[in-house]
């Protein structure tokens, strides 16, 4: 193999490429699903292939396959100068890529349990187990379990001498109960909202979240949800985030906003800018002084911990908000070269035939110092919200609207009533600069978030997100009219 | 592109390795070339060859399914050990109905060889002209120029054996000036029939028109829906409800109103997946025969679509709207909607507008609950208010929360020109007009 990428990155460079890159990705996934007791799904799929990547006079040119042999590296290889060349038409100023990256090395998710040493049976019987303690509730309309597990092996070369090889593991699942009543629909998830928690490692992590153990409680919580009260309507009230939820609301209002090729405008047509301008950096209060966000690629379990990005630049912690100012972002090679600073591994490819764009790696708030228990106490009058149920943020990434499965009424320092279609909305400054509280590390959890589109062609990424529950002050919730 | 006798070639030695077991094949293969810009510049510029088989495998009512991109000797090989031993771990799912026999189905033309080939150089002479009108404005273009072609083969056991071609080419663009953007886009199998420029200057002007927006307070309004709009409107309406499973597990807007008038009269919305005037495609990915279905009806509710694991449950036919098998678990879509035209122009609808809002297109929009299809989502790319019959001034943009159900019930006018739009997911396309719309809720606004 490394014959066939030498060679690719010597053809390129003898066809007039300034810099080159080849990734040869091979890509396995198992995905089982159980609906109402009958198993929906039991699916392995593999794709593998080769993508080059091209600097030509300061222009850009990729161009993949899926026939991993020479003569089609050789193909893809002048097809990427080719189109290099097409884009130096409409061309601006030469792409300067910074210091040159020569990381060499091999890199593997550490696992307990390999998912592919575990029988299907197995797997299977987990997911039915589970289906079998929700449909024990009565007044369930559709119960669904599902279990994701991956395996992605990668090279990676460029022609300033980088050479890395990764192997990825993740392993993802969970359950999701329906209730139906007259019009009403209410949908309870676990671990994470649409029945989805994913991490980097084993099998084990699948066996940590108990699926069956939580089946019953999750599926009566969806009908206690048809004659639960409704969310208060158009109230501003304190708002406690469950974990779950409060990583989704760090992926869309932290984590994106940070993407530096969102505030240089290269997704301007399709996933947006960024209020982040870079006249803010270092200056600009994004949120209150407990609010502290970081970027790693290192943290166990996370989705965005790897080796070395797809630009070979390896795996590091960088802050992106410090005791509330905004202090850095989310780069590769190319963007961090403007900025005058060094690439935070922040590049990365869903697959051999996309080309790296900046995605978030882990993007996690810092726990605070309160137990989940003194916060509640803590709290007068308010609303604890949990898990996602539908997600909503404008083009800049200021205006926002979120909605959860659950919410719980909170009175006189006491969680109350149960509450049903719960939302809030807010400005991402303002509603990170109304954040009081945070919770200590022992509630802490690295979320996953296996859905993250960008791009086009569109790519879907793996990323996570460290949380612990947060308290926010003044928040409107209750916005469906 | 790959020809249909080297595919059936790749059919048959899969068949030959199942050993007559009944099993079912689904080939496609994708050339793909995409040329990417912003900043008045292209930035990326991409080109992929790809083919994936994907093989379910039946012990009885026992399917296990694998799919491979590697169609060499190997791959295949381990292709139908993976898909056999799936099945055997797998229990019944008493539900299934079988495979479908082979039936004669139309084959329609939606295949332009100058658009399966399309140079990046094109690509970029294209992509040259619009950034060249914005810098001229002094405004910055994006966007994206995508050309390539498709081809989808469904095969099975029974003698069931499909081929179709595609090609296709979309342009869209987003200009933007320091507190203004517009954006146009247009979907074709033919790229000769996009206007890449004429987009761009439909973006331009929208820009140059939406400089120095005012912040209005949120309500309800009456609004003018360019047809980018419109078409998240029946996306969504498809996405949560136009399938047939979805009404089963009583989650679609269609419960409890089929047959009933609940939208208004001028709306009707079906689908076809043999018109041209789409981008169609004759069969589903169970290789059945794709059926015109009558989803709304002069605002009637007619009923969903059907692939065959949904009908058999309800005890109808198939209508040919299966997915592909990574999103079989989420039932049956419309892949080839319409909406019908109406009488006048998006121009006419503001001249009879006595105060409301016009809007290009929405954004982000996720759905709040599913009965009444209630989204929310922000308005982008232009929105300007209207006042006495006529555009008076750009506005900042909105965020809405509205069921779309009832938004089509509160249509007052629907424009005569209809547009094609295809989605980047599933390749849906989608032909529709703009739309007038009374009491439309808006929630919330922006910076």
């Amino acid at each position: 193999m490394k014959e066939l990428i030498m060679g690719a990155l010597d053809l390129a460079k003898l066809r007039g490429a300034q810099y080159a890159d080849v990734r040869v990705v091979n890509h396995r996934e198992e995905s089982l699903s159980v609906k109402d007791g009958i198993v929906e799904e039991l699916s392995s799929s593999e794709t593998e292939g080769v993508g080059v990547r091209v600097l030509v006079n300061g222009a850009w040119g990729f161009a993949s396959s899926r026939n991993i042999t020479k003569e089609e590296i050789d193909h893809i290889t002048a097809q990427a100068v080719a189109i290099a060349h097409a884009s130096g038409l409409v061309s601006g100023e030469k792409v300067d890529l910074g210091p040159k990256v020569t990381n060499r090395g091999t890199y593997q998710t550490p696992v307990q349990i390999d998912p592919t040493s575990v029988s299907l049976e197995d797997k299977l019987a987990l997911l039915l187990n589970a289906d079998t303690e929700m449909g024990k509730v009565k007044g369930v309309r559709t119960r669904q379990t599902h279990a994701t597990t991956l395996k992605q092996h990668k090279y990676f070369a460029n022609s300033e001498g980088a050479f890395t090889e990764q192997t990825i593991i993740e392993t993802g699942g969970g359950i999701q109960a329906t209730a139906v009543g007259g019009s009403e629909i209410q949908v309870r998830s676990y671990p994470n909202a649409f029945a989805r928690q994913q991490v980097t490692g084993g099998w084990e992590a699948m066996l940590s979240w108990d699926l069956p153990g939580n089946g019953q409680r999750i599926a009566s919580e969806a009908v206690a949800l048809l004659t639960a009260d409704p969310c208060p309507s158009n109230i501003t009230t304190s708002l406690i985030l469950g974990g779950s939820q409060l990583a989704l609301q760090v992926h869309e209002s932290c984590g994106h906003p940070t993407e530096l090729d969102r505030v240089y405008g290269s997704e301007a047509a399709y996933a947006g800018t960024s209020f982040l301008t870079t006249e803010k950096l270092d200056t600009f209060h994004y949120g209150s002084p407990v609010v502290n966000l970081t970027a790693d690629s290192v943290r166990p379990l996370g989705l965005g911990t790897f080796g070395w990005d797809d630009e070979g630049v390896p795996a590091q912690s960088s802050p992106l908000v410090r005791d509330g100012l905004f202090v850095g972002y989310l780069m590769s090679r190319e963007t961090a070269s403007k900025l005058g600073r060094f690439s935070n591994g922040c590049m990365r490819a869903s697959g051999w035939n996309r080309i790296p764009i900046i995605r978030m790696v882990n993007v996690s708030l810092e726990p605070g110092t309160w137990t989940q228990d003194d916060l509640i106490a803590d709290t007068e009058d308010g609303i604890f919200m949990d898990s996602n149920r539908s997600w909503s943020i404008d083009d800049k990434r200021y205006n926002f609207q979120f909605g959860t499965e659950i919410g719980y009424e909170i009175k006189n320092g006491k969680m109350g009533r149960m509450l049903r279609t719960c939302t809030y909305t807010g400005i991402t400054p303002e509603f990170w600069n109304s954040c009081d509280a945070v919770c200590n590390a022992d509630h802490w959890v690295m979320w996953g978030t296996p859905n993250c589109g960008k791009g086009q062609p569109s790519q879907v990424a793996h990323t996570g997100h460290g949380t612990a529950p947060a308290r926010f002050r003044n928040v409107k919730v209750g916005v469906l009219k | 592109m790959i020809e249909e006798k080297d595919v059936r070639e790749i059919c048959e030695s899969i068949l030959l390795r199942c050993k007559g077991n009944p099993v079912e094949i689904t080939l496609q293969y994708t050339d793909s070339s995409l040329t990417r810009f912003a900043n008045n510049i292209i930035h990326q510029n991409v080109a992929e060859r790809d083919g994936e088989v994907t093989l379910r495998y039946m012990i009885g009512k026992q399917i296990g399914t694998a799919s491979t991109n590697r169609m060499d000797k190997a791959g295949l090989d381990e292709l139908v050990v993976r898909a056999k031993s799936n099945a055997k771990t797998i229990p019944e799912d008493p539900n299934y109905p079988g495979l479908p026999d082979p039936v004669t189905y139309q084959r329609v033309a939606a295949w332009d060889a100058t658009t399966a080939d399309y140079s990046p150089e094109k690509r970029a002479r294209a992509v040259g002209t619009v950034c060249q009108l914005a810098v001229e404005k002094s405004l910055n273009a994006s966007g994206a120029f995508t050309t390539g072609s498709d081809v989808l083969v469904v095969a099975n056991s029974n003698g069931v054996f499909t081929y179709h071609t595609r090609s296709y080419a979309d342009f869209q663009t987003v200009v933007m000036s320091d507190d203004s953007s517009g954006r146009s886009q247009e979907s074709a199998w033919n790229v000769d029939d996009l206007n890449v420029e004429g987009l761009g200057k439909e973006a331009i002007e929208t820009a140059v028109c939406g400089q120095h927006p005012r912040k209005i307070d949120p309500g309800e309004y009456t609004v003018i829906l360019e047809h980018y709009a419109t078409e998240d409107l029946i996306n969504s309406l498809n996405f949560y409800g136009m399938g047939a499973q979805a009404l089963q597990e009583g989650r679609s807007w269609m419960n409890d109103r089929l047959g009933k008038q609940v939208m208004s009269r001028n709306v009707s919305i079906w689908d076809d997946g043999l018109d041209t005037n789409g981008s169609p495609l004759p069969f589903d990915f169970e290789g059945v025969p794709k059926q015109r279905v009558d989803i709304v009806k002069q605002g009637i509710v007619m009923g969903p679509v059907y692939d065959r694991y949904s009908g058999a449950k309800m005890g109808k036919p198939s209508t040919g709207h299966a997915t592909p098998i990574v999103f079989r678990g989420f039932g049956p879509l419309a892949l080839n909607l319409f909406m019908a035209p109406g009488d006048v122009t998006v121009q006419e609808m503001i001249a009879s507008t006595k105060s409301g809002l016009y809007i290009n297109r929405f954004w982000y929009t996720r759905l709040v609950h599913p009965r009444e299809c209630a989204m929310t989502g922000m308005t982008r790319d232009g929105v300007f208010k209207i006042e006495d019959g006529e555009v008076a001034y750009p506005v900042k943009n909105l965020r809405f929360t509205m069921p779309y159900v009832q938004a089509l019930a509160n249509v007052e006018a629907v424009g005569k020109a209809s547009h094609l739009l295809v989605s980047e997911f599933g390749g849906i396309s989608v032909r529709v007009p703009g739309l007038k719309i009374k009491g439309f809720n808006f929630t919330g606004s922006t910076v």
